[in-house]
């Protein structure tokens, strides 16, 4: 193995919540006052509570590694990445890193709406750390990498966004450091945009640097990196290959998912309704844990409570972690119907069924009273095995998730 | 430090390139504001309250003098103070010595300074006054106003991140602060018995030292070397506090 690139030691970073950070003077006297008069048992609301968002963390990257980090929201991976490229500084524990570093936590940081595409491109390029020479000699390959060669002279603020991630991402693709950080910026603009920086950042992993990769596409990261690591709760639950790492976070996903849904603690939103169970239904109406494909499928979202403007909205996801489709109930369509006797539960038909055999995973969310109510990662997993689809037998086949009904018009086989 | 000055450089240029943008008078109220200023305070003072230069030299040129470093270190002060909120994104997402930005809050001004000052030299033709030998020391002069800007500017823009009053505390206290600097009156209107206190305020330092340097104003006396001690003082102290303070920007801001 070769040399050290980072040597992370027992880093612990802790961060405030449930306080007010832009503290004014006047809260701050007010809240010198309140602890003259602190009454016994008695919380004082702006008393954050604390949580460690990395808990003694340690690893080695060598030159050349590039490092997957997985893990779900509010897991410590952000805050990893801001402590390394040195934004923030942890509690307690060291970094040492060895060869130049870079970051790209975020697109098109500091690109000013009235500067010129041009003149953006050399000032972000400076804020990310090249030299003048350095942007110089790249200039035409950021242009034509970015595909906005007539608006060079426009201010950016005429730009449309995606010619704004465009530029903006063109920049920090050409960012030439030995060691990279890289914070999911590459699910920016259209799918032929996102497929050229995929490959650019394939390059990029090849020509020998040191790259951590954050990223919730379990797809992408697996086809960039060979190390994973597998951050829950601040803590490393797995450090290994990727696909181990992937494997475990997508099993974590699962064990989390038998837990009754009425009893989840991870959960985001305001919580005043909340999901309680879901139930998945086969055509004869009995609760299954697998659906045949081709077949009609029933979702049942049963919620505490209904408040004005109720929508349940659930994704469907791979198992690779890749997104297969999204069901709105705000987004109506002809067919849909409103019973009065249903209680407060959403229900959503498939009919056909057209996912292909393998796993699935729920995500929910429920919004009301124009809010964000409960949101749920991992609400439940289901299996579908094979089926028919217009007598058409539906098989498993690796990276395909969706089957679509169709026909074929084909010659006399003699 | 010295490895991110190419960062400092485009910071600054950033300002300059936006700073007129979209506006119809453009550059041109760079000299607006301190010539604007003087006609006011020669008509109002000078004229209807009789209020005098304190020597030989013309109410005008020397409020002028004194408006040069002043308007130099108004703006800059504000600029400074709201810099690093105002640049919240990047010290969010990028690593930098946090240094720059305030630092690129006061050197923008070093530019308005160049064309404000190609008037006085105007001025000076008009009134004819010769200038003196101590006009070389005008650098020095900058220096004084530049490091008493970032001083200040260090200590508000770092309590900016936690403090957000400091957004209404600047404009407030550059406001009083003008009062209690000779532009308006000269130094002689201060009675000799309060002149040390009134010589804490750095800016008495810096004005009276312009004038001297630029007219031979004869009012800069030993006194006003209390000021430059302050000045070091603050800015000393303001490196200090926002060293320590840095720390914790990219998460509290």
């Amino acid at each position: 193995m070769s040399s050290i690139a980072l040597r992370i030691q027992n880093i612990s970073k802790k961060y405030r919540i449930g306080t007010v950070r832009h503290d004014t003077l006047r809260d701050q006297i007010a809240h010198i006052a309140s602890l003259r008069f602190r009454r016994t048992g008695n919380r004082i609301a702006s008393d954050g509570d604390e949580i460690w968002a990395l808990n003694d963390v340690s690893f080695d990257v060598h030159h050349g590694e590039i490092v997957g980090i997985i893990g779900r929201n509010g897991a410590g991976k952000s805050t990893l990445l801001k402590i390394l490229s040195r934004i923030t500084v942890p509690n307690s524990g060291r970094v040492e890193i060895f060869g130049k570093i870079g970051s790209l936590l975020e697109v098109g940081t500091g690109f000013h709406p009235e500067l010129t595409g041009r003149e953006n491109i050399y000032l972000n390029g400076a804020i990310l750390g090249m030299h003048r020479t350095e942007i110089e000699r790249n200039f035409d390959d950021i242009v034509a990498f970015s595909e906005i060669e007539k608006f060079l002279d426009t201010p950016v603020k005429r730009y449309s966004s995606g010619m704004y991630v465009r530029l903006a991402f063109a920049v920090a693709a050409h960012l030439d450091t030995e060691i990279l950080l890289v914070d999911e910026v590459l699910a920016v603009g259209d799918t032929a945009f996102q497929r050229k920086c995929l490959t650019k950042m394939d390059e990029v992993s090849k020509k020998g640097r040191t790259v951590l990769f954050v990223s919730h596409n379990m797809a992408t990261i697996q086809s960039l990196c060979s190390r994973g690591i597998y951050l829950n709760n601040g803590q490393i639950m797995y450090d290994g290959t990727m696909i181990e790492a992937v494997t475990r976070y997508l099993q974590t996903l699962e064990k989390i998912s038998n837990e009754d849904l009425f009893n989840r603690t991870e959960r985001q939103g305001k919580g005043i309704i909340k999901l309680i169970k879901l139930d998945i239904m086969n055509e004869t109406n009995c609760i299954v844990q697998s659906l045949p494909s081709g077949r009609p499928a029933r979702f049942v979202f049963q919620l505490s409570d209904i408040l004005s403007g109720t929508v349940c909205i659930f994704t469907l996801y791979n198992n690779l972690g890749q997104r297969v489709a999204i069901f709105n109930s705000a987004i109506s369509g002809a067919r849909d119907n409103e019973d009065a006797d249903i209680g407060s539960k959403f229900i959503c038909e498939l009919n056909p069924l057209l996912l292909t055999p393998g796993r699935y995973r729920i995500n929910v969310a429920i919004e009301g009273e124009g809010e964000l109510q409960d949101h749920l990662e991992a609400a439940t997993f289901f299996d579908v095995g094979e089926g028919n689809l217009d007598m058409r037998p539906v098989r498993y086949s690796s990276s395909v998730n969706v089957t679509l009904p169709h026909l074929w018009i084909s010659p006399r086989n003699i | 430090m010295w490895a991110f000055r190419e960062l400092l450089y485009f910071l600054v240029w950033r300002d300059l390139k936006v700073r007129y943008k979209q506006s119809f008078l453009g550059a041109a109220w760079i000299i607006i504001q301190p010539l604007v200023t003087m006609f006011v305070f020669t008509l109002f003072f000078n004229r209807l309250l009789g209020v005098g230069s304190g020597s030989d030299l013309p109410y005008p040129i020397v409020t002028y003098a004194a408006l040069l470093p002043w308007t130099y270190f108004a703006n800059s002060l504000s600029r400074c103070s709201t810099s690093l909120v105002a640049n919240k994104n990047l010290i969010a997402k990028i690593y930098f010595p946090r240094l720059l930005i305030p630092v690129s809050g006061v050197l923008p001004g070093l530019v308005d300074f160049g064309i404000s000052f190609l008037l006085l030299i105007v001025m000076m033709v008009v009134y004819r006054i010769p200038p003196t030998v101590e006009i070389i020391f005008l650098p020095f002069a900058l220096l004084l106003a530049l490091i008493t800007a970032l001083g200040v500017g260090l200590w508000l823009s770092a309590l900016h991140v936690q403090y957000r009053d400091v957004q209404y505390i600047a404009p407030f206290l550059i406001q009083i602060w003008m009062y209690a600097t000779p532009i308006i009156y000269p130094i002689s209107a201060i009675p000799i018995k309060w002149r040390w206190l009134y010589s804490l305020n750095p800016m008495v330092g810096v004005v009276q030292y312009f004038r001297r340097v630029l007219l031979g104003d004869p009012t800069f006396g030993g006194l006003n070397w209390i000021s430059v001690l302050i000045t070091i003082l603050i800015f000393a102290t303001g490196l200090l506090f926002f060293y320590r303070m840095q720390r914790t920007f990219a998460d509290v801001i």
